[in-house]
């Protein structure tokens, strides 16, 4: 079998999900990233999305990113997300309604920061839930 | 024996429901440490891959960066200290403020200014009731901190520390919180936050595992960029939970010795009432054995 990848996702409350993964996918600040096993050392910045990861087993796990960073080293690949969430457990009504109270703030000309990184983190929420639940 | 016996017992009762708060309170906090125990410890992947990534940018780019770079001369310098929001927790409000008044002197010493920011209502009184100036404060979850308001406050402190001196910015920040040494000892800590001394977390490369080249991108700086601040959050969340965790280590130890001091209390006290009793029931005695033989005498005389 051919090597994998060991993946870990970490948030600042801790690992969000590891394990063995064939394939990951992120948005990095340039565009879509694909790290297969065999990845040469690469450090990126990256953007709120939906990140997807082949696990070796065959399932595809979907996590939701706020930005952070992808290292990969030796078929290591370590993502590091502020408020990484896996999507199933993901409560998509929840998410929601976090990211239209978002739009809403933002269309009412509260364009600062804060509320940006709001916004864009509900949609990489919702994005990755949908996406979860498509999947299954 | 001066207290009569009611008194005594009236007070034996309210000393036991003091105890049982004490007791309770010591119950809470030593179960609430090993939570909060956990949760620092779930905070450490974070840290580990920060600083990875920080020693991986250190080592390929020269590092630098404006909060890096160290200020000659510093006029105004913040302070971050992080106190409970409430008292029974002995003397760990009290230790922090005692270190960042040390903090203080060595630093009027040097000519400069301190700039306070405070965390928890403790401290927040402290200097309110002393008329010390207050830059910013944050209260109401020095127990259980969570990691959107270790955001807001770095954030905070960022923005002054990109704010040029003359506009009311600061020049360098410290932050004063209490590690989490052990259930027994907890010490305040003086760090430098800011600017930020990224040399400790450069590994020397040794010759079996070279550090890896990595490939930037788009390319170091800009990836720096992206990873100081959140270096600098996880350093604050990293204190806020260190903090937490020794404030409740420090409300467990207090309150032990409270129930303990009540226990005692009520030991003396109930010997104290059990001694009234006795002299009560002596002096009883002694009164019908007085009047019994007096009255025999009067009818002897008879």
């Amino acid at each position: 079998m051919a090597d994998v990848l060991r993946v870990e996702v970490v948030s600042a409350e801790g690992i969000t999900w590891d394990g063995e993964a064939l394939s990951v996918i992120a948005r990095t600040t340039e565009g879509d990233l694909g790290v297969l096993p065999g990845h040469e050392p690469f450090l990126a910045a990256l953007v709120p999305c939906a990140a997807e990861v082949l696990t070796a087993d065959g399932n595809r796990e979907v996590l939701a990113l706020d930005g952070g960073f992808i290292s990969v080293a030796d078929n290591r690949v370590s993502v590091l997300s502020q408020f990484a969430k896996v999507a199933k457990e993901i409560d998509l009504k929840a998410a929601e309604h976090e990211l239209a109270a978002a739009e809403k703030r933002l269309n009412a000309g509260e364009l600062d920061d804060e509320t940006r990184q709001h916004y864009l983190r509900a949609q990489a929420q919702v994005r990755a839930a949908t996406l979860a639940k498509q999947s299954n | 024996m001066p207290a009569s016996l009611r008194e005594l017992r009236q007070r034996r009762k309210s000393v036991t429901a003091t105890k049982k708060i004490t007791r309770a309170m010591e119950l809470i906090a030593s179960s609430r440490i090993i939570k909060a125990q956990q949760v620092a410890a779930r905070a450490l992947p974070f840290t580990r891959e920060l600083n990875r990534a920080v020693s991986a940018v250190a080592n390929k780019s020269r590092l630098d960066h404006p909060l890096t770079r160290d200020v000659e001369n510093p006029q105004r310098v913040a302070v971050l200290f992080i106190t409970s929001d409430r008292g029974m927790n002995g003397a760990y409000s009290s230790n922090v403020i005692k270190t960042v008044a040390g903090v203080r002197q060595r630093l009027h010493e040097e000519g400069r200014e301190i700039v306070r920011y405070v965390v928890g209502r403790k401290g927040i009184g402290f200097l309110k009731y002393r008329g010390l100036p207050i830059e910013a404060h944050w209260q109401g979850f020095s127990d259980a901190p969570s990691y959107d308001r270790a955001v807001e406050i770095s954030d905070r402190l960022l923005e002054d520390f990109l704010k040029p001196t003359e506009e009311g910015g600061v020049d360098e920040i410290w932050a004063v919180y209490t590690r989490m040494e052990s259930m027994l000892t907890q010490t305040p800590r003086v760090r430098r936050l800011l600017p930020l001394e990224v040399v400790e977390g450069v590994q020397e490369a040794d010759a079996e595992h070279p550090e890896p080249l990595y490939l930037f991108e788009p390319d170091p700086e800009t990836v720096l960029d992206a990873l100081l601040p959140l270096y600098i959050r996880s350093r604050v969340w990293f204190y806020l939970l260190q903090s937490a965790a020794s404030q409740l280590a420090s409300q467990q130890r207090a309150m032990k010795s409270a129930t303990d001091n009540a226990q005692q209390l009520i030991e003396r006290l109930t010997r104290e009432a059990n001694a009234a009793r006795q002299s009560e029931i002596t002096q009883e005695i002694s009164e019908i054995v007085g009047g019994a033989s007096a009255l025999a005498d009067l009818t002897e005389n008879d």
